[in-house]
């Protein structure tokens, strides 16, 4: 058989009809799925929403459930803020809202409008970092990296607060923040160092 | 997560009409936000209460009113609270951490739910996230279970720091119902039992809102103590915790207070051993005594028998620590 018996008109004309008939398919499926998808999920629901993060304004539109760290990462591209657990239990995603250093995995982006968030890229002045960050490279305060900028803004707030009278009230008062390398001795030097 | 409409009230009344059934009101967030993520609680919407209660800490007449927004990190720092208080600052000390007492309300801490491991594994049956399925700890880990007041539905035990404090001082729930109407719940009250409704966790009438706790002067700010004993020296919820409060004339106790946490489906008071303690010498011996009566009280679980003696000796350091405080 030579290929120009082959490619026959009756082939294409069976060829082309079942691939009608296939392509079909999927439609009339895919609104079928869709139809169901209706009726057994609920839909998203989104809001307007005005945040303020690290001094600047964005209006955006959101998701009710979406949190606080998902929008930094996902909506605002601010990838330093880190998912460790995702249920309030490393500190990984610690921000500050008002100044005060709270999980932003446990805080619905919903509740911002009116508050202003500060990540760890709102804390160095141009390339001038932070006293804490600067502190953190000088004493080893991290081996990975990963828990780092919620070790850091943490620390921030720790200094702030008043806590670091002494190694066991930085202890306690870091307890919020896991690091799974163990870095905490220079997290504890770094936070001596910057609240003397 | 399912998807859930959001709102935000800025008063009470407002927020009371406009809840609906599988709708909840969100104040701090902490647990609810978590339930949700995990699919344990489902609401369909959620109504943002934060800004319709109260964040302050007020001295009144006969006690203390802590409004139901004050965020655990300022109850744990208000000047009132250290003065009439302190047990009430150091319990919440003792509890989560400083983001997540940034966060968590007063109310909130209130109505949090048990940290039982089944009850999180939404693989497992469990009769307080889905009654009548059965009580996976029953039969199995119970490390974090309870040794008085459970039944064969439940061993769960109650995780807060703060209501054991509350519990010993004899505080008082205010609170208002859908139809408006103002409620006073006594502390011991507010908590239940498993019984045959271990979905239940409190009292708290349906779709109403704590508007603040009450805790009566008392002359329980000067020897105070709350130990607690966990797996590890911070961030992690109680094995046993003990709130204990003694009014001492000389070295006799004219009153004591004495409460747990870790132990049952509620903060609970040993009242027989703070009887005891009543008119008692202040001294090791009567400690021992005392610790020695609530051991006789507790049933442990096959396997949570260490969760005894550990009281005990927790029963023990805490009434000693009274007396250096």
């Amino acid at each position: 058989m030579n290929g120009k018996n082959f490619y026959s008109r009756r082939f294409f004309l069976k060829t082309s009809g079942a691939l009608a008939a296939l392509a079909a398919i999927p439609a009339t499926v895919k609104s079928f799925y869709l139809d169901a998808k209706r009726l057994i999920i609920p839909p998203r629901q989104k809001q307007p929403l005005i945040v303020k993060v690290n001094k600047q304004t964005h209006r955006l539109e959101a998701d009710t459930r979406t949190t606080l760290l998902d929008l930094l990462r996902e909506d605002l591209h601010l990838t330093g803020t880190k998912k460790g657990c995702d249920h309030g239990q490393c500190g990984a995603c610690t921000v500050h809202v008002n100044g005060e250093r709270v999980l932003s995995c446990l805080t619905l982006a919903a509740t911002l409008p009116g508050k202003e968030v500060t990540t760890i890229e709102g804390l160095a002045d141009g390339d001038q970092l932070h006293p804490m960050q600067e502190a953190f490279l000088e004493c080893d305060g991290f081996q990975c990296g990963y828990c780092t900028p919620g070790q850091i803004m943490s620390a921030v707030a720790c200094v702030k607060e008043g806590h670091t009278k002494s190694v066991a009230e930085i202890k306690e008062f870091m307890s919020g923040n896991l690091c799974r390398c163990g870095a905490y001795n220079g997290i504890v030097e770094s936070i001596q160092k910057v609240a003397k | 997560m399912k998807p859930f409409s959001f709102s935000k009230s800025d008063k009470v009344s407002k927020a009371l009409s406009a809840k609906k059934e599988a709708v909840q009101f969100l104040a701090g967030g902490t647990n609810l936000v978590d339930l949700m993520k995990k699919n344990i609680a489902v609401p369909d919407g959620l109504i943002d209460i934060s800004a319709v209660l109260s964040d302050k800490v007020e001295a009144q007449t006969v006690n203390t009113r802590i409004g139901a927004m004050v965020r655990n990190s300022a109850l744990a720092t208000d000047p009132q609270i250290l003065a009439k208080n302190p047990l009430v600052a150091k319990a919440v000390l003792a509890g989560a951490s400083p983001q997540i007492r940034n966060m968590a309300s007063t109310a909130g801490n209130l109505l949090q739910r048990t940290r039982c491991p089944y009850f999180y594994e939404t693989s497992t049956p469990c009769n307080k996230r889905n009654p009548g399925s059965g009580c996976s700890a029953l039969h199995g880990e119970q490390r974090m279970s309870a040794i008085i007041g459970y039944n064969d539905a439940c061993v769960a035990v109650h995780p807060s720091d703060l209501c054991i404090a509350l519990a010993a001082l004899s505080a008082s729930v205010n609170v208002t119902d859908k139809g408006n109407k103002q409620l006073v719940i006594p502390f011991k009250d507010f908590h239940k039992l498993p019984e045959s409704t271990p979905e239940l966790d409190n009292h708290l009438p349906k779709d109403a809102i704590i508007t603040s706790v009450d805790i009566p002067d008392n002359p329980f700010n000067k020897h105070f103590a709350y130990l607690k004993l966990r797996d590890r020296d911070s961030y992690a919820f109680a094995l046993v915790s003990v709130a204990a409060a003694l009014e001492l004339e000389g070295n006799r106790i004219k009153d004591a207070r004495l409460a747990s946490g870790g132990v049952a489906h509620k903060p609970w008071r040993w009242q027989k051993a703070e009887q005891y303690l009543k008119g008692k010498e202040a001294n090791a011996a009567t400690f021992s005594a005392a610790a020695a009566m609530v051991a006789d009280e507790v049933k442990p679980l096959p396997g949570n028998g260490f969760k005894k003696v550990m009281l005990m000796g927790a029963i023990e350091t805490a009434l000693q620590n009274c007396l250096t405080a």
